[in-house]
């Protein structure tokens, strides 16, 4: 079990959170164009408020391009907000850039972000020594992370030579190699096969035990389920929903969800279901060949008739219908218009 | 003692990474060795004694220029690729801590290219290079190759803002050539060229190691090679956490 604390457990003043975002915003410039160039602004985050406490697990839930990373980025000092402020253990992000990076981690996921050509143990010496571990702590420091993200004996290897999966745990070791107080982990089992993702799971839930305050980056609605002690729902950058996980269960569970098996469903009819009563919504999944019509229906209606009439023309396959699931509450936050969109 | 450790450390596992390529480690002895052959067929025409020497001592000390000017401005955006720079800026260490072992690592391994034309030289054209003061010739290339180092930090500096910047180093390597006197006197250029000569660490370098090898003083010339390369470190240090903040500012730290 990896406890050694040099790092020291970091007041924080009192009545604040550890972490603190507050209206917090990031536009981008980007160019369009050869020749002609145009400049447009895009807004990647929104006015992102949210608080996390100690030792809590907060989730940032949203699908790609929802302002994740981005909002992610601001808190660890890599990018600075366009708006709004950030504080971590009290130190903004911004004007205390350094103190913030000396007691966080940083994990993101994928497999970039380790030295190919080093062994493992090179990686994690080199980082040790940027996060200023003691060189007398750094040897039992590293054994103990290669052990506990289950490298043992593969240490010495080469990172080109590492699966996935193994990137990723020798990442979750890095950021953890000055046993920073608050960890930031950006979708950190996207890319792992389920078994992997498992143990990458295991591995957090032992962290949040050990009191770590933790911000996880998903769009894996279960894995949301099983780690955070609460959810924030974010979608156009900004935060459509938040709360812990039974709280957003509650959101659907009254009613029932209507699935309708489809091939070559156009938007025009997903658009009429939409429209029809007693219907809360309504998204579409690609499941191989088919496409299958999620319809959210409000308690006491009846609408299987209506959507079915509503897909006229349309091949129609399998139809059934079942309770909600957390899922179904975070297609229908993530799929709902965003406020002030055209109609 | 924890800032010396920390460059020590850097300096050793980022000179592990280079030198583990086979084909890059061969790249960097061949590429300054064909251009060490023209300058040798070419001088080899002169009846002027000592003519050799000049260009066999000139080519070998353009290697390391040519190593740092080519590929240290292009190790950071090798960073970029493997996507640790975010993870290098997100460390709460200095940055131009972090950047100035990178650059001298590659620096070093222009030590192998000076090595290998001066063998080269003698080999096959069997250019001796006689070394009168061999302290004063090994302090003065390691001073040049440091010195050399910081210079390389400088330009690594722009990449973490500009991606593209790395190609400012392939625009420097021929005129460094010439700038520098590796094979041309300095003598031979409008005066207004030597004010700019003089601006690069390797033009006193190779004075120095010019002078210790004929058994004159090169100590002016290694303390001012050190003194213009300190220039372009602190130069370098005081940009980096400006250019730093350009580019948390421009989110270009994640760009490849």
């Amino acid at each position: 079990m990896v406890r050694t604390n040099f790092a020291g457990m970091v007041p924080v003043p009192s009545g604040r959170p550890v972490v603190r975002a507050h209206d917090l915003r990031r536009s981008y410039r980007t160019r369009a164009g050869t020749f002609r160039r145009e400049r447009k602004e895009v807004e990647a985050v929104r006015g992102v408020s949210f608080d996390i406490e100690r030792g809590e697990l907060f989730g940032l839930l949203g699908p790609n391009g929802a302002g994740k990373t981005t909002t992610i980025k601001m808190l660890i000092t890599l990018l600075l907000p366009t708006g709004g402020s950030a504080e971590v253990l009290g130190h903004d992000v911004v004007a205390d850039a350094r103190e913030v990076r000396r007691h966080i981690g940083y994990v993101f996921g994928g497999d970039r972000g380790l030295y190919e050509r080093l062994s493992a143990l090179d990686n994690l010496r080199y980082f040790a020594e940027l996060y200023g571990v003691p060189p007398r702590e750094q040897r039992q420091r590293i054994g103990e992370l290669v052990e506990m993200v289950g490298l043992t004996g593969r240490e010495k290897e080469r990172v080109e030579g590492f699966s996935r999966g193994m990137r990723q745990r020798l990442h979750i070791a890095r950021g953890l190699l000055h046993d920073p107080e608050v960890l930031f982990l950006d979708e950190p089992t996207i890319g792992i096969d389920p078994v992997g993702a498992r143990e990458l799971r295991g591995t957090i839930a032992t962290l949040r035990e050990q009191g770590k305050t933790i911000l996880l980056t998903t769009h894996y609605m279960f894995e949301a389920d099983e780690l955070c002690d609460r959810i924030a729902v974010i979608r156009g950058g900004e935060i459509v929903a938040e709360g812990t996980p039974a709280d957003l269960k509650q959101r659907v569970t009254a009613g029932h969800v209507v699935e309708v098996e489809t091939f070559g469903l156009p938007e025009t009819s997903v658009d009429a279901v939409r429209l029809l009563d007693g219907v809360r919504s309504a998204a579409v999944e690609e499941r191989g060949q088919a496409q299958v019509l999620i319809v959210q229906v409000r308690p006491g209606a009846e609408v299987t008739s209506l959507v079915l009439g509503s897909l006229d023309g349309v091949n129609v396959g399998r139809v059934s219908s079942r309770e909600p699931t957390l899922e179904d509450a975070y297609v229908e936050l993530v799929s709902a218009e965003p406020a002030g969109a055209p109609a | 003692m924890r800032v010396l450790r920390l460059v020590a450390v850097s300096y050793w596992l980022h000179l592990k990474m280079i030198a583990v390529s086979v084909f890059e480690g061969v790249f960097q002895v061949i590429w300054p060795i064909y251009f060490a052959t023209v300058a040798f067929l070419l001088y080899g025409r002169s009846d002027e004694p000592g003519v050799l020497v000049y260009a066999g001592l000139g080519a070998a000390v353009m290697g390391i220029w040519s190593v740092v000017t080519t590929t240290a401005s292009g190790l950071l955006q090798r960073e970029r690729w493997l996507g640790t720079l975010e993870l290098l800026v997100a460390s709460p260490t200095r940055f131009a801590l972090v950047l100035v072992p990178i650059t001298t690592a590659m620096a070093s391994l222009g030590l192998f290219s000076l090595v290998s034309t001066l063998l080269w030289a003698w080999l096959l054209f069997g250019i001796t290079v006689p070394v009168a003061s061999p302290l004063a010739f090994v302090v003065s290339i390691l001073v040049s190759v440091f010195s050399v180092a910081l210079l390389g930090f400088l330009l690594s500096v722009a990449v973490v803002r500009y991606r593209t910047a790395w190609a400012m180093g392939n625009l420097l390597e021929y005129p460094g050539w010439l700038l520098c006197g590796f094979l041309v006197p300095l003598t031979l250029f409008p005066s207004w060229v030597s004010w700019i000569s003089y601006a690069l660490p390797p033009t006193w370098g190779m004075q120095a190691i010019r002078a210790s090898a004929h058994g004159e003083s090169p100590w002016l010339d290694v303390v001012m090679c050190l003194l213009v390369g300190l220039v372009y470190g602190v130069v370098g240090a005081l940009l980096s956490e400006t250019v730093l903040r350009s580019a948390r500012r421009h989110a270009t730290l994640s760009l490849t």
